[in-house]
């Protein structure tokens, strides 16, 4: 799971592109290229270094008309995956 | 099989170095300085590329800050949309021209590490005091903020030093480590007595990546190129023959790999007389190898053909000098004993380094 308080961020030379060749969204990283889903672009659009995870994932359920944990858990597994692979910071607040 | 569109483009914007790494890929027959393509050129083959789906641009070489408009290069391809990476050794950059890529909007930095200490990395890139000139470039990428993946080639002289590049990739504050076990292609095949590593260092290398990956998961991803004249299986070459990626020389000649040119019976298309878009689909060199069709056996009927695409054509025409069989690194090949047996021979040998020399300012007239 990610810490509800937890801020996702793109770190630097990662970002969202519209590849219009292949009619696609894809996140650009580092020598790499993940292509996205409908679902992963609608977590990742909303990820803006500023909201928590709890925030992303009470916006994603009301948009989406769908169960809040149920978006969380599947936001987190993704997030958590990219996280991994360095493409995503996850900070949190230093008191 | 239909043919996607490429997502990778390496540009090897010149073959000129200021290094001379006894394991470059580079071809031993380099393209000549008055041939590189121009700015204005590769601007154009920057969009081609882009147009034609190209997400993800390498600038690579020989050393691209050996190129004097590179700035403006990057400029040009972040125009263009591309994601742009520098691949280089750090010689060649200074803290003012790292600002003025930082501008121009270069989204990675892919720096080579030589060796650990200076006494090694400098013997090995076969340049005195590279090794600090390094850190300090190192220094000040670090300050720009510019995600960085460190680069280690690894060969029987340095393969010891692998826990410590490790740990330089995190005090350098890279994100990811590529530790690559030597591959012998270009100017590297000279050097296989010199450089192959014993198949006890290659299995030392494999538990040492192994252990790390868990170790420092979520601080820093480990890709891991290993020692294929030791392993049972070949790599998956550019991820497939004309399947994700393509090359184009410094003199514009587009390439299926960086090493194809050592097949004998490929022509190749040039961006100057051509569109991008029609050598990738239907240039010769790329329709020689792509897809399964020109398989012979074992791989025609072997159940990973889609997965490794029958490994390397260069390897396969370095080693067995038919770039049409399946890659000898393959078990199921039937020169893979003589293979495995040859390097072992190499990893003995106590032979000298043998560097790689400049390309010629101009070209040299045909024979
Ligand atoms: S491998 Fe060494 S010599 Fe070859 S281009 Fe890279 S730094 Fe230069
Ligand atoms: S036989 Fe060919 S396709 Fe099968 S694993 Fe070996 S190289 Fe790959």
């Amino acid at each position: 799971m990610i810490d509800a308080t937890a801020i996702p961020t793109l770190p630097r030379g990662v970002r969202l592109h519209f590849d219009k060749v292949r009619d696609t969204w894809v996140l650009l990283a580092p020598e790499r290229t993940v292509t996205l889903d409908m679902i992963g672009h609608a977590i990742l659009s909303e990820v803006d270094g500023v909201r928590s995870f709890d925030d992303i994932t009470a916006g994603l359920a009301e948009k989406y008309q769908a169960p809040r944990d149920q978006i969380a858990k599947d936001s987190a597994a993704f997030l958590r995956t990219l996280a991994d692979r360095r493409f995503l910071d996850l900070m949190t607040e230093v008191a | 099989m239909t043919t996607p569109p490429p997502i990778a483009m390496l540009a090897e914007l010149t073959h000129r170095c200021p290094l001379s790494c006894p394991y470059c890929s580079n071809p031993a027959q380099m393209a000549s300085v008055d041939a590189e393509l121009q700015t204005d050129e590769w601007a154009r083959v920057f969009n081609e590329a882009a147009e034609l789906g190209v997400l993800q641009l390498h600038l690579s070489g020989g050393e691209p800050a050996s190129r004097r408009d590179l700035v403006e290069l990057v400029r040009a391809a972040r125009d263009a949309g591309l994601y742009t990476n520098l691949i280089t050794s750090g010689i060649g950059l200074t803290e003012k021209r790292l600002h003025a890529l930082d501008a121009a909007g270069l989204d990675h930095i892919q720096l080579s590490l030589q060796g650990t200490t200076p006494e090694m990395a400098d013997e090995i890139g076969g340049y005195k005091g590279g090794f600090d000139r390094k850190m300090m470039v190192a220094g000040w990428i670090k300050e720009i903020g510019f995600p960085l993946t460190l680069n280690a080639v690894l060969h029987r002289k340095n393969l010891h030093q692998l826990p410590r590049a490790l740990e330089i990739a995190q005090e350098m504050g890279a994100r990811r480590i590529e530790v690559a076990t030597v591959q012998f292609h270009g100017w590297a095949l000279q050097n296989r007595d010199a450089l192959m590593p014993t198949r006890e260092q290659a299995i030392e290398a494999t538990r040492i990546v192994t252990e790390a990956r868990t170790a420092l998961k979520g601080t820093l991803v480990i890709d891991y190129v290993p020692a294929d004249y030791h392993s049972d299986y070949p790599k998956r070459c550019m991820g497939g023959w004309g399947q994700v990626g393509l090359n184009v020389a410094p003199d514009g000649e587009v390439l299926p790999c960086h090493a194809a040119q050592s097949i004998p019976h490929l022509t190749f298309d040039n961006v100057r007389d051509k569109a991008l878009k029609d050598i990738w689909y239907a240039g010769a060199a790329f329709d020689a190898y792509r897809g399964t069709d020109w398989m012979p056996e074992p791989c025609a009927s072997c159940d990973r053909k889609l997965k490794d695409f029958g490994g390397c054509r260069c390897q396969a025409m370095a080693l067995l000098g038919d770039p049409n069989a399946t890659d000898p690194v393959c078990v199921k090949s039937p020169h893979h004993i003589d293979l495995q047996a040859r390097a072992d021979a190499h990893a003995r040998s106590d032979a000298p380094l043998v560097y790689r020399p400049q390309p010629p300012k101009v070209a040299e007239p045909a024979q």
